[in-house]
């Protein structure tokens, strides 16, 4: 009886130690995440890989009091029309912009301006040469390099992307492109399966290289003649949808996709 | 104890591996399929032979304008104007060029050629996957030269369920009631003709009431219940040869001879010592069996396609509501609990639901609702309409309209209208007169 105590106990103790070390995060307070504008036109991902950005958000706001120590010591700003949250910049303005800031680093005005115009998360991007380098280049070696030499938050916080796949907002995108192309052939038998998975090899584009249908064999299974219309169904909606809307950045984590196209929903009405 | 430690280890710690990432789709959209209906290219001869023997100029055009129009009718497709294709008919029959079709938007392409050989006429047609660049179906059918309606509808049967995954209905009939003259003096004709109204044929010469035809599942086959000297009478007609037999002269009111799926019985109800109960009748033996045994009135029987069920309506409850009962009339269960009254059950083909006439405040609507009567969907509503009868696939039905009479007594008229389970493509079925009670046939070719 006293033996199984201290087994018990032990093995109790261990496990509470394991997890108080492996998910470090949960004593940490939840981030504020600012309201999303836009969940096609602006690059979020940082903001929706939560375990990392406490730290991005400390990198910012010392970013932010550099800054505002620099407008205090040159000029104090003019009064500039703050811009509608729907005139977000695109992603291709945003690297001209963001080229714009670096001509004119000097002139405080123009960065104090810029900043009021996107989120904080983005504030960080103007100061990222990574990101900068991933608009312009899509290089992704070339990327590594320079967010090694420069920061290392936005590396690990690169890290936790390529773990968490897609964010909500890329995902929505994503979904909301296939939705439109996907022509559902309502003469389906509802209550069967109608799962249909297929493996996409991606180009940087979003153009598909490659596409499998990973359930090939049910195809030619007797009773299964449904299954086949709604494969191709299927492969038709991903073949319209070309190029599909996939992040501007971090080609290795989205190269490969699988899409679970799932008629049962919409056909049971 | 250390391996259990051990194995605990592995278990918790956190595992960080690139996992491919998965993204669900559970909606898409229910447009119409873009789909470019090629004239079926022909050569000068048989084209020439083929106007000689059917007066027809281009069949190979008239075939692929009944595909695209039953394509069009069942508002799953929509047949791109002719007028943008880029390909002509003979190049595109040998080989699409998918670019050219891509850049019209088609996502589907219908390709064939129309050929005279032995006196008959012979089409080949390819369905084509423009997006995969690959062809889906090639097939090819030889019949008389008459026929080539029906070469146009089993095309389009083919497409349709190659595309959509459900047998069509397009090589299909209704049998109907044509009636003409003044409300109060109708005369009224037995009719058929194509699901799309074409060949229309008058089977009765009107000398007799004749009131709701139906079709066997199985055959072309039809019951019907005509008024022989005021005594209603069930009748089999074979539509095939005209061959026409008596099945019985019933007592008092009979209703709705319907067959069984097997198509050996018909049930129907009449009226026996004043009340009204859920009879059937075997065709080869003639033994009448009685099913329902109830004070009420029992009215509208319809077999579910296993023959196992059979659903009714019957106003024991109070009011005029929905029941189903085994085919043995064990087991009666009310599935209909709405406001109003509800007739006319028809069972689906497919099984999965009931086609029902409802009324409420004064209004008419044709409705379906699931087996055990959960799903009520309300598809139309008007100032008199009923009689809902199922296309062979469980897709669509059809009903009759009646117009209200103005005050002159003018103005009274009954159509055929037609309506899909989305409750969104509602289209009048044109008739050379007047129309009631449709029946679906199965499709010709089973």
């Amino acid at each position: 009886m006293n033996r199984s105590l201290v087994v018990s106990s032990f093995l109790h103790i261990i496990l509470i130690m394991i997890t108080a070390m492996s998910l470090p995060f949960l004593t940490k307070k939840p981030l504020e995440l600012p309201p999303i504008v836009s969940v096609e036109l602006i690059q979020i991902t940082d903001k929706t890989n939560i375990p990392f950005a406490p730290k991005a958000k400390k990198t910012i706001e010392k970013i932010k009091e550099k800054e505002k120590k620099l407008v205090s010591e040159q000029a104090p700003p003019k009064k500039v029309k703050k811009i509608k949250p729907d005139a977000v910049p695109m992603p291709d303005d945003k690297a001209d912009k963001i080229e714009k800031i670096k001509e004119d680093k000097q002139n405080p005005e123009k960065i104090d301006n810029e900043i009021k115009q996107v989120s904080e998360f983005e504030k960080k991007e103007l100061f990222d040469p990574n990101n900068i380098a991933a608009l312009i280049d899509k290089s992704k070696i070339e990327t590594a390099e320079i967010s090694n030499e420069t920061d290392k938050v936005t590396q690990d916080q690169q890290k936790s992307i390529d773990i968490a796949g897609l964010s909500l907002s890329e995902e929505d995108a994503l979904k909301a492109q296939i939705f439109g192309c996907w022509s559902i052939p309502l003469g389906l038998p509802y209550n069967e399966n109608l799962l249909v998975r297929i493996k996409l090899q991606l180009n940087p584009d979003g153009t598909v290289s490659k596409s499998e249908i990973l359930d090939h064999a049910r195809m030619n299974k007797p009773g299964q003649g449904f299954y086949k219309v709604l494969a191709e169904s299927a492969l038709r909606a991903v073949k319209l949808c070309q190029p599909l809307r996939v992040p501007t950045t971090g080609y290795e984590r989205w190269k490969e996709l699988q899409l679970n196209f799932d008629a049962r929903e919409m056909l049971e009405g | 104890m250390i391996r259990i430690l051990f194995i605990i280890l592995i278990i918790i710690s956190p595992i960080r591996a690139l996992a491919l990432i998965e993204v669900d789709i559970t909606r898409g959209n229910l447009n119409p399929l873009p789909v470019a209906v090629s004239p079926l290219s022909i050569d000068e001869n048989s084209r020439q032979s083929f106007e000689n023997i059917i007066k027809i100029k281009n069949i190979g055009s008239e075939i692929s304008k009944i595909v695209e129009k039953n394509l069009k009718t069942s508002g799953l497709f929509n047949p791109l104007n002719k007028d943008a294709f880029l390909q002509t008919p003979e190049i595109a029959n040998l080989k699409p060029r998918f670019e050219d079709w891509n850049l019209i938007k088609a996502q589907a392409l219908i390709t064939g050629k129309v050929n005279f050989v032995d006196d008959k006429l012979r089409v080949e047609f390819r369905l084509w996957d423009v997006l995969a660049g690959k062809e889906m179906m090639a097939l090819a059918f030889t019949t008389v030269p008459d026929n080539w309606r029906r070469v146009g509808h089993i095309i389009t049967d083919k497409v349709y369920e190659r595309l959509t995954g459900e047998k069509g209905y397009f090589d299909t009939r209704i049998i109907y009631v044509a009636e003409e003259g003044p409300k109060t003096r109708r005369v009224k004709k037995l009719a058929i003709m194509d699901q799309d109204g074409a060949n229309n044929k008058f089977l009765t010469l009107g000398n007799e009431l004749v009131l709701t035809p139906r079709f066997n599942p199985n055959s072309q086959m039809v019951t019907y219940l005509s008024y022989f000297r005021n005594l209603p009478r069930v009748y089999l007609l074979d539509i095939e040869t005209g061959m026409q037999e008596v099945v019985g002269d019933f007592p008092g009111m009979t209703f709705a001879p319907r067959f069984s799926p097997d198509g050996k019985k018909i049930i129907m109800s009449f009226a026996k010592d004043g009340n009204s109960d859920i009879y059937t009748m075997d065709l080869e033996n003639r033994i009448v069996e009685k099913i329902t045994n109830h004070p009420s009135i029992d009215t509208s029987p319809s077999y579910s396609p296993n023959g196992k069920y059979i659903c009714f309506n019957s106003d024991r409850s109070g009011y005029q509501q929905i029941y189903i009962m085994n085919s043995d009339g064990s087991n009666v269960k009310r599935i209909s609990f709405g406001k109003g009254l509800y007739g006319t059950p028809v069972w689906s083909p497919r099984g999965d639901l009931i086609a029902f006439t409802k009324l409420h405040k004064g209004k008419f609507y044709i409705g379906v609702m699931r087996t055990d009567g959960s799903g009520e969907r309300l598809l139309t509503e008007n100032f008199y309409q009923e009689a809902p009868s199922w296309s062979p696939n469980g897709r669509v039905l059809i009903f009759y309209r009646e117009t209200k009479t103005d005050d002159k007594g003018e103005g009274f008229s009954t159509k055929l209208w037609s309506i899909d389970l989305t409750g969104y493509n509602e289209r009048l079925v044109s008739t050379p007169e007047d129309a009631s009670d449709p029946s679906w046939s199965s499709l010709l070719g089973n």
